[in-house]
């Protein structure tokens, strides 16, 4: 059963080849045995996942299913589940149990969507290797001496691992890409406001966005189909028609141009990531796309913007936190400061520190308009770079990261050495377009990914463009050694 | 920008971070480090560039000033550290 997509399982499900508490029974089991060699999950929810089950075979036998009724998923710890531990990979949050859902996992409940558990992640989603989560790092299935990506790591790690057909996921600066090219398999953001972020922990209020990870384009299709939607209580939700994911998959691609940014081929790509998808861009003008040479010129740029804007948000939103109404208290607290400061000093660790005190710093009295101003005006100019590509081709394309997954340690006492992992993926969510990572070959053994943009609201035609070149290519089929 | 140690402390207490003192050289040379990387922002011209808070510069919606949630305390207050009588506790701030 765990080698089926979401179609194969969903119609296994109407037809009773086997019923959803068989199904979830076979993943908790495949989670139980597989999982303590990766550490994809913070919490499993092995009980409400069979309680939920028994709901969706009751819900399919009434005729009254949807693509993902009965279908186990796996679900990141950024998300509120009312009732289940919601911690964001943190000490601050690790006694929390949410007393709300967010809006996503609401979605999911009501398209009858099987829990499993919560994922591991960066703390705060504050990484990019998931080894700064208080619950200690995920390991990749394609090396256990490799990090998966973060901040979605356990989410991606669980998906390829084969434990879950489909997990949720977070990307501030690229946590759902970046991942999923590290692990081999599919993920896409969607355009800033698709996807409701009430309930989702803010780390960056401007850059956030959930969405889905999975083994194909046609899975997120089906999970971003029931994630998506307008939600009052997101003022930044875009009111707007979720459209049909499914109905355009198989369009062709015969006239498609694809702009290839000078700036994602140059120093600091590997040769092996850059000859991978090189080939992958021959796949597509096979497929009827030409390749057009486009400039980004500010790429350079994106992640030191990145690294005052979302510092600077994270500072704000995470002030919340503070050791009175709910997660991490000190014990004996001499006064009201020393309250604030050593539940704060004693819940965080040092990254989201780290982030906290530039954020400060950044919007403190005097540097207001040297850092934070300024990174705005910057962003506006990044942001003009892709509608100004957008004018004369149809998606860009290029690397999702510019190595394959690195070893455990190499760059976590490093920030910027870290940061400059996303040097890909940030542009992105600093304009706020929607963008996709596909498996796109292996180097080294090791997977890598495809990343395609798209002007905003584009899903439809990126899912579409990533189903195609998985019709066509095998890679999002490959399976890491010890859990095909 | 370089941060010496004293400034560091006093941006922790800006943000009432609790910061280990033998910690406080290693992140004066991190967020230093960070700030030089961040710095290279200030070589372009953004004159006359209006700064972008919004990816899709939408504006806040506004909604009607209905009441349409109701008070939850009891269940919100579970995951608080201390409460009582429906209050939530911190240490005595006026003598």
């Amino acid at each position: 059963m765990h080698t089926k997509n979401l179609t194969e399982l969903a119609k296994g499900l109407r037809e009773r080849e086997f019923s959803s508490v068989e199904f979830t029974q076979a993943c908790l089991e495949r989670v139980g045995r597989l999982d303590e060699q990766l550490n994809c999950f913070i919490t499993v929810t092995a009980e409400q996942a069979l309680r939920q089950a028994h709901a969706a075979d009751a819900r399919i036998q009434s005729g009254e299913a949807g693509p993902l009724t009965g279908i186990p998923f796996a679900h990141k710890d950024i998300f509120c589940t009312q009732g289940v531990k919601t911690s964001c990979g943190s000490k601050m949050l690790d006694n929390f149990i949410s007393p709300y859902d967010a809006t996503v996992t609401q979605y999911l409940n009501e398209a009858g969507a099987v829990m499993i558990g919560k994922t591991n992640m960066d703390e705060f989603a504050m990484g990019s290797s998931n080894e700064t989560s208080f619950y200690g790092p995920v390991k990749n299935p394609w090396d256990p001496q490799r990090v998966p990506g973060g901040s979605s790591g356990g989410s991606a790690a669980a998906v390829a691992a084969r434990l879950v057909p489909a997990s949720t996921g977070t990307d501030t600066g690229g946590s759902i890409r970046q991942p999923a090219a590290l692990c081999g398999i599919t993920g896409l953001k969607p355009t800033y406001g698709r996807v409701s972020r009430y309930g989702m922990i803010a780390f960056a209020s401007s850059l956030d966005q959930g969405g889905p990870l999975t083994r194909s384009a046609e899975d997120a299709a089906i999970m971003l189909g029931a994630m998506a939607g307008f939600d009052a209580r997101d003022s930044t939700s875009v009111d707007r028609p979720v459209e049909d994911y499914m109905v355009g998959l198989n369009d062709s691609l015969e006239g498609l141009k694809i702009g290839l940014p000078k700036e994602f081929f140059g120093a600091g790509l590997a040769g092996g990531v850059a000859d991978a998808v090189t080939a992958a861009l021959g796949e597509y003008e096979k497929l009827g796309a030409t390749l057009v040479d486009i400039s980004l010129p500010n790429t350079s740029l994106a992640v030191p913007t990145y690294y005052v804007v979302a510092p600077a948000e994270c500072s704000s939103n995470l002030s919340r936190m503070d050791g009175v109404r709910f997660g991490y208290r000190a014990s004996d607290p001499q006064d009201l400061e020393d309250l604030y400061t050593r539940s704060r000093g004693e819940g965080f660790g040092p990254e989201v520190k780290r982030r906290i005190m530039i954020g400060t710093y950044a919007l403190s009295a005097g540097y207001y308009d040297a850092y934070y101003h300024k990174a705005q005006q910057v962003r506006r100019l990044i942001r003009e770079d892709f509608l100004k590509a957008f004018e004369t081709i149809d998606v860009i394309m290029g690397p999702t990261a510019p190595t394959a997954a690195f070893r455990l340690g190499e760059k976590s006492d490093a920030p910027i050495t870290m940061y400059l992992s996303d040097i890909y993926t940030i542009a992105v969510n600093l304009a706020g377009l929607p963008g996709l990572s596909i498996p796109a070959g292996l180097t080294d053994g090791l997977p890598l990914g495809l990343q395609v943009i798209g002007n905003y609201f584009e899903e439809a035609r990126l899912l579409n463009i990533a189903h195609r070149f998985q019709q066509v290519t095998d890679w999002h089929e490959l399976a890491p050694q010890g859990f095909e | 920008m370089a941060l010496d140690t004293s400034e560091v402390e006093n941006i922790a207490h800006l943000a009432r971070l609790g910061i280990d003192p033998a910690d406080i050289v290693e992140y004066a040379r991190n967020l230093s480090d960070i700030l030089a990387f961040v710095e290279q922002l200030n070589a372009v011209d953004t004159t006359g560039v209006e700064p972008l808070a919004h990816p899709l510069e939408a504006t806040q919606r506004l909604r009607a000033d209905e009441v349409t949630e109701t008070v939850e305390r009891e269940d919100f207050q579970q995951c608080a550290p201390q409460t009582e009588a429906g209050l939530y506790l911190v240490p005595k701030v006026i003598e």
